[in-house]
């Protein structure tokens, strides 16, 4: 199938993507460049990943009908329960197949970067499940700001490194696990947690990840006659949870794609995270895509409320579905997005995390047809923002 | 002839140091440049500071950190240059990531580097396949010459084609390891030092990463053209005066600070 928003054979999408790595990192991105297709194909990779996806995970999960959203919107709406995956979001997904991966590669240490720890505790969980040493790289004010996923992650066993260099945060936690990579280039596998980075990353976790996707296919079918959604539509941060959604559907133009970044306490005001609109074309963490920068090129911190959107970058799939206008893109403020946790609490008793919380604000935005048919990716719960909920809501 | 090449040329024991523009301060480009012209070293790399700079150490991201802080950029650090080559003869390079030269625009950053009298980048973050693709002409039409670098992971075949491409010297890197100063080469390092020297490539190569005495300057020296300084130098900038740097630079070559 020649695939129009999906990766070339060269690692780009469009023009985004590519590997822009120091030498340093050349051997390591070849092997995995050069092997991840042939081992995510033999049948025992899949039979073991699809095995771990259903017994351990707990996969399919859910295709839910939100009735009483629908009823409120006027039109049909589906939420794809990733919020219950073991862990309590997607991200587990793609850890239990890079895992799987590593060992294949042979390799016996894992390292990982992780912003509010959702990542860095799929990742220990799988470490501790296959007995594979875990470093988690986080930046020191990311680890002062999330204890519980901090704790979480030091009883399964794995050890936290503060990255401490530069903003201190996730950026900064990539940079330092990239580092760690190099100085380690034979024992060590690097598990970055979003479509980011370079190719394979970004295909390797989309894969990883289009599981949601394709289960959604199968059980939309069941409910509605139809494989086809009119609209799918995700958070995006780094992007790892809307491709897995949008992935099967990426050059089906029957289903509309909807991506919503954080535009964290508004777009002009200094403090945001809405990378489409406010980044420009440049090159992060070996990828050429979207990404917020000085006029000189310097990489600028992103903010929003919810710790799993401020990546400066977005993934070059999703800079590419910006760029050719195949996904339409909105940006949520941090307030909007906080009434929507309250509304989905209250009207599907559902407390989702706070990314995800973003995507479901869009039905403010958009007029949506009474028949038109939405699904959601509902990607994770939001257990590990109660502080922050807590916090806003003064509960 | 390209300064680097003649270097390349007719030097042996070449000493290359690389500072961070607008470190310690902002203004002290052309005074760490002229110390180290009269400090005699072989060649000089001009660091433009980078905000997520993947394949440094620490101590060099800390030293860009500051001279971003301090407003270091590209429009700056090419003001600062522009009557260096009134003050020097020694080859300039200029050491950058790739996303900062991007914003500028590759074509006016390398015509700027010509006006200004810059032989030659090392760009680490932009892969020679791209490089040749897409920008080798226009670095040749602003006659730069662009340094890659190799690793021991790096395999022969890779390095052949790495020297084809090569029209300056190939930086090799000493271990896995990124920057940061050690006291000796390992027996790793040193039977990679021999695979590479076997190879007979048309390229000189440098060793860098690790170098920051007169014995990892010497051990270098004899497996190769000559030597790389990065954190060891940023190190001594931080906490000597810049008057002394021929001290620094007399002491990696053993040598007595009278005899230039």
């Amino acid at each position: 199938m020649n695939s129009t928003y999906n990766v070339d054979n060269k690692g780009y999408y469009g023009e985004f993507g590519g590997a822009y790595i120091p030498e340093m990192m050349y051997s390591n991105i070849e092997e995995l460049r050069s092997k991840y297709i042939k081992i995510c194909s033999e049948t025992s990779f899949k039979k073991e990943f699809d095995e771990l996806l259903k017994d351990y995970v707990g996969r399919p999960t859910p295709l839910y009908f939100a009735s009483r959203l629908s009823e409120k919107y006027n039109t049909k709406i589906y939420l794809k329960r990733e919020d219950l995956c073991h862990t309590g979001a997607h991200k587990i997904n793609n850890t239990i197949g890079q895992i799987l991966l590593a060992k294949k590669l042979g390799k016996t240490r894992i390292i990982a970067e992780t912003g509010a720890g959702q990542h860095g505790v799929a990742t220990a969980t799988v470490c501790a499940l296959m007995g594979i040493e875990c470093i988690i790289y986080m930046g020191e004010i990311d680890i002062s700001r999330q204890a519980p996923n901090v704790a979480r992650m030091k009883m399964l066993g794995a050890e936290v490194r503060p990255a401490t260099s530069g903003s201190k945060t996730l950026k900064d936690a990539t940079n330092e696990a990239i580092r760690d990579w190099i100085n380690n280039p034979i024992d060590t596998h690097y598990i970055i947690g979003s479509v980011v980075g370079p190719h394979p990353y970004p295909d390797m976790v989309a894969r990883f990840q289009s599981v949601i996707g394709k289960e959604v296919m199968n059980q939309l079918e069941t409910l509605e006659g139809t494989k086809d959604p009119n609209y799918v539509i995700a958070c995006v941060g780094g992007g790892s949870n809307a491709a897995g959604l949008f992935y099967p559907y990426l050059d089906n133009n029957n289903v509309k794609i909807i991506c919503v970044e954080a535009a964290g306490k508004g777009i002009k005001s200094g403090k945001s995270a809405a990378t489409s609109i406010l980044g420009k074309q440049g090159i992060i963490h070996g990828s050429k895509t979207l990404l917020m920068q000085s006029k000189d090129g310097q990489i600028t911190e992103p903010y929003s409320i919810s710790a799993g959107l401020d990546y400066p970058g977005i993934g070059p799939m999703h800079a590419n579905l910006y760029k050719s206008k195949r996904g339409e893109f909105y940006s949520i403020n941090d307030a909007e997005a906080m009434d929507w946790g309250l509304n989905l609490s209250r009207l599907e008793g559902i407390i989702p995390a706070i990314e995800t919380s973003h995507a479901f604000a869009v039905l403010d935005k958009k007029e949506f047809k009474k028949n038109d048919v939405l699904v959601f990716n509902c990607s994770g719960r939001g257990d590990k923002d109660l502080d922050t909920y807590i916090d806003y809501f003064k509960l | 002839m390209n300064r680097i090449n003649k270097v390349l040329e007719e030097k042996k024991d070449i000493l290359s140091i690389y500072f961070t523009a607008g470190y310690p301060n902002i203004d002290d480009t052309e005074k760490i440049i002229t110390q180290l012209t009269r400090s005699n070293v072989d060649m000089i790399e001009i660091g433009l500071p980078f905000s997520d700079p993947l394949a440094d150490g620490p101590t060099i991201q800390e030293s860009s950190t500051t001279a971003l802080n301090n407003g270091m950029n590209s429009i700056k650090l090419f003001d600062q240059l522009k009557d260096i080559r009134k003050k020097t003869d020694v080859p300039l390079i200029i050491m950058g990531y790739f996303n900062p030269i991007l914003q500028f625009g590759v074509e006016d950053f390398c015509k700027n580097c010509q006006t200004v009298g810059i032989d030659g980048l090392i760009i680490p973050d932009l892969p020679v396949e791209v490089y040749e693709k897409e920008y080798k002409s226009v670095f040749d039409k602003y006659n730069l010459l662009n340094m890659f670098l190799i690793t021991p992971q790096t395999s022969n075949e890779r390095i052949r084609f790495i020297d084809r491409v090569s029209k300056g010297f190939i930086y090799m890197v000493s271990s896995f390891s990124i920057t940061g100063a050690v006291n000796s080469f390992d027996e790793n390092q040193k039977n990679y030092f021999k695979r590479i020297n076997s190879m007979d490539l048309k390229s000189k190569l440098l060793i860098g990463f690790g170098i920051s005495n007169n014995k990892t300057f010497l051990d270098a020296s004899k497996n190769s053209r000559g030597a790389i300084i990065g954190s060891a130098f940023i190190k001594f900038l931080k906490n000597n005066n810049k008057d002394n740097i021929a001290e620094f630079i007399n002491s990696v070559r053993g040598e007595s600070s009278s005899k230039h």
